[in-house]
């Protein structure tokens, strides 16, 4: 079974509904959730970080050039920080596939 | 081993548990099982038992403070019946679904409305999709036995389940009886500390019971399923070693005169002792009859069964319960051993009587009703179900 989901065959899922193993809901792949995904103009971005506030999940780090990058294994396309952005850099593009 | 004393099964029961040494008892009075608990809070106030007695506001939070109390590691036990199931009952998916072996006594009783407190197994009967180990008394020995059993099997780690213990309110749970009491030494012998497999420990943190999505659920309910299916051979095979040492020997389904019989009724709980003494009668009169009774009813003993009925012609099958499925299927218990025909391809007649409902007595006239009607039956033609000893 694909690890990279957290998904396990009912064998080997941990006894009694418990989770043995702390912080595994990293692994947890949300990203197949996602309808649209969020892109930033790095024209208009100020790097000012309000869209790593407000993402209610993990997809926003700061990289090497003060930029905030997403990692789509996690993103939901919830679209909050493209509502959130003050200088509308973020759009919602649709997923085709 | 000790001499049979006269003791209320109320009590009796309750002492069993304290001599099993539980950690912890959570549990709110509700009548008939009120003298289970108010003992056991006895035995903790006066200084003989060592164990935590959680006076809780609630069945809700009884089952709660179990979940807790057995997810710590603590030998836990509660005590309920009727509305009190009702109200803890969405608990009790929980406690099972995390394998936690906690013993509850379930003095039966029938549900509300119209409000009563006297006995049948309406609350039996809602249990039994809820993934417990369900045993089924049928007198005072055996209500002292199974909660003593129920400990056993609860805990071995093959089964790691919660057990209940039935026993019918009032007939039984209120009932001066003569029972042998195990004694602390012969307990210790038989039921080892209680060893979690996984427990609540601050050292060694885990979570019990998180959120799933699509993707684990079906995976979880797979798991707990084939938990609860290999749970019957160790049932039976703890019930073998209580009988080398207590000399009692309990089986899942439990026969009499059943070997020879034209007519088998089937039947669960303390009424099989009426229909023994009803089957006495009949066979009295040249009537090959014989009685099942279904001691293990979660998991359900469909093979067994199926040994102790496959000889009959005409089967009569007694439900203590409304299921209000709208008439054209039979009662619960009904219901289980028509699977099990079917799937055996074995196609007797079949009666199945509503009885004993609320409380109202099932004589051994009331059995040679049911047995009669069967017998008589033109090319088998039966309702899915009847109610008997109703007033027209």
């Amino acid at each position: 079974m694909a690890k990279e989901t957290g998904i396990k065959s009912w064998k080997e899922l941990d006894f009694g509904l418990t989770i043995t193993d702390p912080g595994c809901a990293a692994e947890l792949k949300t990203g197949d959730w996602r309808s649209m995904r969020p892109e930033t103009d790095r024209e208009k971005c100020t790097r000012c970080g309000q869209c790593y506030i407000f993402c209610p999940d993990m997809v926003y780090s700061k990289d090497s050039e003060g930029y905030y990058a997403q990692n789509y294994y996690w993103c939901k396309g919830c679209g909050i920080c493209a509502r959130e952005c003050p200088v509308d850099a973020i759009t919602m593009i649709e997923e085709v596939d | 081993m000790s001499k049979p004393i006269g003791i209320e099964v109320s009590i009796a029961v309750a002492e069993a548990v304290g001599l099993c040494d539980v950690d912890v008892v959570a549990a709110y009075p509700i009548t008939p099982q009120t003298h289970i608990v108010e003992h056991l809070a006895e035995l903790v106030a006066d200084g003989h038992l060592d164990a935590d007695f959680v006076p809780v506001e609630s069945e809700h939070s009884a089952m709660s403070a179990c979940i807790g109390s057995s997810a710590a590691g603590a030998r836990t036990f509660t005590s309920t019946c009727s509305q009190g199931y009702a109200l803890m009952s969405e608990l009790c998916y929980i406690a099972s679904a995390l394998r936690l072996p906690i013993v509850m006594a379930v003095a039966n009783r029938a549900l509300s409305a119209p409000i009563t407190i006297l006995n049948d197994h309406a609350d039996l009967m809602y249990a039994r999709d809820t993934g417990w180990i369900q045993l089924i008394a049928e007198d005072g020995q055996e209500a002292v036995d199974m909660s003593v059993l129920a400990f056993r099997i609860g805990e071995d780690k093959r089964v790691s389940l919660p057990v209940q213990v039935n026993l019918d309110g009032f007939t039984m749970s209120h009932v001066i009886e003569p029972i042998a009491m195990p004694d602390q030494e012969e307990i210790k012998r038989f039921l080892p500390p209680f060893k979690p497999v996984l427990r609540l420990d601050p050292a060694k943190p885990v979570t019990f019971g998180p959120v799933v999505m699509s993707d684990v659920y079906t995976e979880a309910r797979k798991a707990q399923d084939e938990a609860l299916k290999a749970t019957k051979p160790v049932i039976q095979e703890l019930f073998d070693d209580f009988a080398r040492q207590f000399g009692r020997q309990y089986k899942l389904v439990e026969t009499y005169k059943t070997e020879d019989a034209d007519t088998i009724i089937v039947a669960i709980g303390s009424i099989a002792q009426t229909g023994m003494t009803a089957v006495d009668t009949m066979r009295a009169k040249g009537k090959k009859v014989g009685i099942a009774r279904i001691r293990v009813f979660r998991p359900f003993p469909g093979a067994e069964l199926f040994e102790a009925i496959k000889g009959a012609k005409n089967l009569v099958l007694l439900d203590r319960v409304t299921s209000f499925a709208g008439g054209e299927i039979s009662g619960p218990v009904a219901l289980e051993i028509k699977s099990v025909l079917f799937d055996n391809k074995r196609f007797p007649t079949v009666g199945n009587f509503l009885v004993g409902l609320g409380g109202r007595d099932v004589t051994g006239q009331n059995f040679e009703e049911m047995v009669e009607r069967v017998a008589s039956a033109k090319n088998g033609d039966l309702p899915a179900y009847e109610f008997i000893n109703v007033r027209e």
